[in-house]
């Protein structure tokens, strides 16, 4: 067996310096007349240990963590030239107990089957996995609509978009309003901030993506596919377009794909150009039609009448991916993983306070806490975990007592929080609680489109009482007015945006409603981070004199001399905290 | 809420004037066809970095669709831009899991070291200081992007120290 050096080229990687690591194996490979097959492929999820290398040769598999130009020079040395691998950068390997092991064996990979496996710009390697074999048979089997839908629903396969609509259901739908034109979306907007499972997923397996929806297309009877993408995924788009191109090539896309006459599918990629609320399908389809992606009542629902009139199916980028495997696996072996409810897998993408920020794929029905300790590997710097975040604008946190909810739609919606797309933002003591509500909100808020009143003036409305609060200004009567205020909005709005946009304020009044009180009746911020509330002095026994912060303080408040120690004087400060993130001393003490 | 008063911009200089000939084969690539606003200005905005009140004027006139309509399609999307940018643009990553990490850090440094505001230019229009809600990145947050670069576990020091360094390494 020859032996292969494999580097990770996703999005984080090359953020890490992924490119300078893949050249320079690349030109020692050719300066050096080395014999082994070098490769790309995506992220494997562990981002927390980028730029990843993976070498594998007769002995087995080994993956490198943290592989720098340097250090990549002293793995190819040792371990090609030398064979004798090193051990202390080994973070996964089947041969013997290396410091990431649990973080893949723990996983469930079906939707991130290929993802850090195989060259994304390659068909072939896709193929080699099993790819387009899904298509092919139900061609070959001539297998009918309904038998495929069938197939679908027992998998019990839900919305991974955050909705959790039956899949099968929606296709049905749209099989049977019948039509000359039909349409199939990949919904791609992923504008959760916190989350980039579906980044991963086009950058690491596009063709999963489109073998999903060509699926979708043969099912539903579709005539053109569209792929609504963030223009902020630019090597998302990139690679996609690249896979498009190699499906055209191989009469995946066209006219009469796949020797089937008659079927005649295309897909296209759509660039969003920046707007939250086009995650919404009905705003997905106006701004594909060129509008401004404003929402619209549903009924009639896009299966009824969607882009251009025509009866649409939309799904997310992980929903399509999951069809292959379900299609080639069956429906059984789907729904064996997961709740009696939600079956399957989910995708998460840790970040925030949490140690191994990264990609996870868990079946449904592991504990919150299962996913941040075990996977997650717990809280950076050992803090003491405080909180979740999940479903982003339009979910909610969830507190440390309730850690041991499991991952399926009912219980966390019970939390108050929503499983959402899969984005989970660890929280530690470090996070004040009012301010993620604040920073939601106003999120929200900035993009709201302004259809309904309730949304457009009522999160702004509550917006203020936040920032109120967290200004030291709150008064008696604040939570009340919130309260009554996300009720209204909820209520009253037309689309997900407005009916989600006050959770993150209710869930963290309803689990951290101490820490509002304190911000309003004692004008503290007991995580130390809303800056008017804090009190900034000078620690004497730290404080050296070198007078730093004296010449960086925009206000001049703080007075004293070389080697003497420095004084802040109150009323002048406006809390800026330049002087705290200035000294090298840590003799800034915050209260 | 998506929706922001059109400025009306008259500073523009005559280093501004442009070519507008350059739109014409984007508009005879998507005349007539369904859906084509949104690829009009995306279009236009590659060529000129901004969409200018000159250019919305053409492409209203050779089009046939009105200048209303352009506007509020461009003023909805937080892709577009009317006024002229610095010729690299610093987006800093406003996401969850950078704003728990103290992104409004990288955002002041480079506030102060550039002595201008967030959405702002600098005045020899080198850059263009953006905060955006999620690059994506969130495992290297804090993040930013200059370009096609991404530039994650930041402190407000190497964010200055990287903003400095481009500068430095154009001008020599």
């Amino acid at each position: 067996m020859s032996t292969t050096v494999t580097v990770g080229l996703g999005s984080c990687g090359i953020a890490a310096g992924a490119n300078k690591t893949y050249e320079k194996i690349k030109a020692l490979k050719e300066s050096d007349k080395l014999d082994f097959e070098l490769r790309k492929t995506s992220c494997v999820g562990m981002c927390y240990r980028e730029p990843l290398v993976e070498i594998t040769d007769d002995s087995g598999t080994y993956l490198y963590g943290e592989v720098d130009a340097d250090r990549a020079v002293e793995v190819i040395e040792k371990h090609i030239n030398q064979h004798d691998p090193i051990r202390d950068y080994i973070v996964y390997t089947d041969l013997f107990d290396a410091p990431e092991n649990n973080f893949l064996n723990d996983q469930v990979k079906i939707v991130l089957r290929n993802c850090g496996y195989i060259d994304p710009e390659s068909i072939v390697e896709y193929e080699s996995r099993k790819g387009y074999e899904a298509i092919k048979t139900i061609v070959a089997e001539k297998i009918s609509s309904e038998i495929v839908i069938d197939t679908i629903l027992k998998s019990g396969l839900r919305g991974r978009g955050g909705g959790g609509f039956p899949t099968g259901l929606k296709w049905k739908f749209a099989f049977n309003n019948k039509s000359s034109e039909k349409y199939v979306i990949c919904n791609a907007d992923e504008g959760d901030p916190g989350a980039f499972m579906d980044r991963s997923v086009l950058e690491g397996d596009p063709h999963s993506v489109l073998e999903g929806m060509i699926i979708a297309a043969y099912t539903i009877e579709a005539t053109g596919g569209v792929i609504y993408c963030r223009a902020e995924y630019p090597l998302a788009i990139k690679r996609l377009k690249i896979a498009i191109q190699q499906a055209h090539e191989k009469g995946y896309l066209g006219k009469n794909i796949f020797g089937v006459e008659g079927f005649n599918f295309d897909i296209y990629i759509k660039e969003g150009a920046g707007a939250f609320v086009c995650g919404e399908e009905t705003a997905l389809i106006a701004s594909i039609e060129g509008e401004r992606g404003m929402p619209r009542k549903r009924p009639p629902f896009p299966a009824v009448s969607g882009l251009w009139k025509k009866p649409t199916n939309i799904n997310n980028v992980e929903t399509f991916a999951n069809i292959p495997w379900i299609i080639i696996n069956g429906a059984a072996a789907y729904a064996r993983y997961g709740t009696e409810k939600s079956k399957g897998t989910k995708v998460f993408a840790l970040a925030g306070k949490v140690k191994h920020s990264g990609l996870v794929e868990v079946p449904m029905g592991m504990t919150i806490r299962d996913v941040i300790f075990k996977l997650g590997g717990g809280i950076k710097l050992d803090k003491r975990f405080k909180a979740v975040q999940m479903g982003g604008p339009s979910g909610g946190c969830i507190p440390e007592f309730l850690a041991d909810t499991i991952v399926d739609y009912d219980s966390v919606n019970a939390t108050g929080a929503i499983m959402g797309s899969g984005g989970m933002v660890v929280m530690d003591e470090t996070t004040c609680m009012v301010d993620v509500a604040k920073f939601f909100l106003d999120f929200t808020c900035k993009e709201s489109c302004g259809k309904c009143t309730f949304c457009r003036l009522g999160t702004k409305r509550m917006l203020e009482i936040l920032d109120r609060i967290t200004n030291g200004h709150g008064q008696q009567g604040d939570l009340e007015k919130l309260d009554e205020l996300a009720s209204q909005i909820k209520d009253n709005s037309l689309c997900g945006l407005g009916q989600t946009a006050p959770n993150p304020v209710l869930t963290t009044i309803r689990y951290f409603r101490d820490e509002y009180e304190a911000h309003i009746t004692h004008k503290k911020c007991p995580a130390k981070v809303c800056r008017p509330l804090l009190t900034y002095t000078v620690d004497e026994s730290n404080c050296t004199g070198c007078m730093v912060c004296l010449k960086n303080c925009p206000v001049k408040a703080i007075t004293g001399e070389r080697k003497k120690t420095h004084l802040i004087n109150q009323s002048l400060c406006t809390k800026c905290g330049v002087c705290f993130s200035k000294c090298k001393f840590n003799a800034i003490n915050l209260s | 809420m998506r929706i922001s008063r059109i400025t009306r911009n008259e500073t523009n200089s005559n280093s501004d004037i442009q070519d507008l000939s350059l739109l014409d084969p984007l508009i005879a690539k998507h005349n007539g066809k369904k859906g084509n606003l949104i690829p009009l200005l995306q279009g236009a905005q590659e060529l000129y970095g901004f969409i200018s009140k000159a250019a919305f004027d053409k492409l209203s006139r050779e089009t046939g669709i009105p200048l209303s309509d352009m506007f509020g399609v461009a003023t909805f999307y937080a892709q577009f831009r009317m006024n002229p940018v610095g010729k690299h643009i610093i987006k800093v990553c406003h996401g969850t899991a950078c704003h728990v990490q103290n992104a409004l850090e990288i955002t002041e440094s480079i506030e102060e070291v550039l002595k201008i505001k967030d959405g702002e230019t600098t005045a020899d229009r080198f850059f263009t200081l953006e905060s955006v809600a999620c690059l994506g990145c969130c495992s290297l947050a804090p993040v930013m992007m200059i370009g096609d670069q991404t530039y994650g576990k930041l402190t407000g020091n190497e964010a200055i120290k990287i903003v400095k360094n481009i500068r430095l390494a154009e001008t020599n």
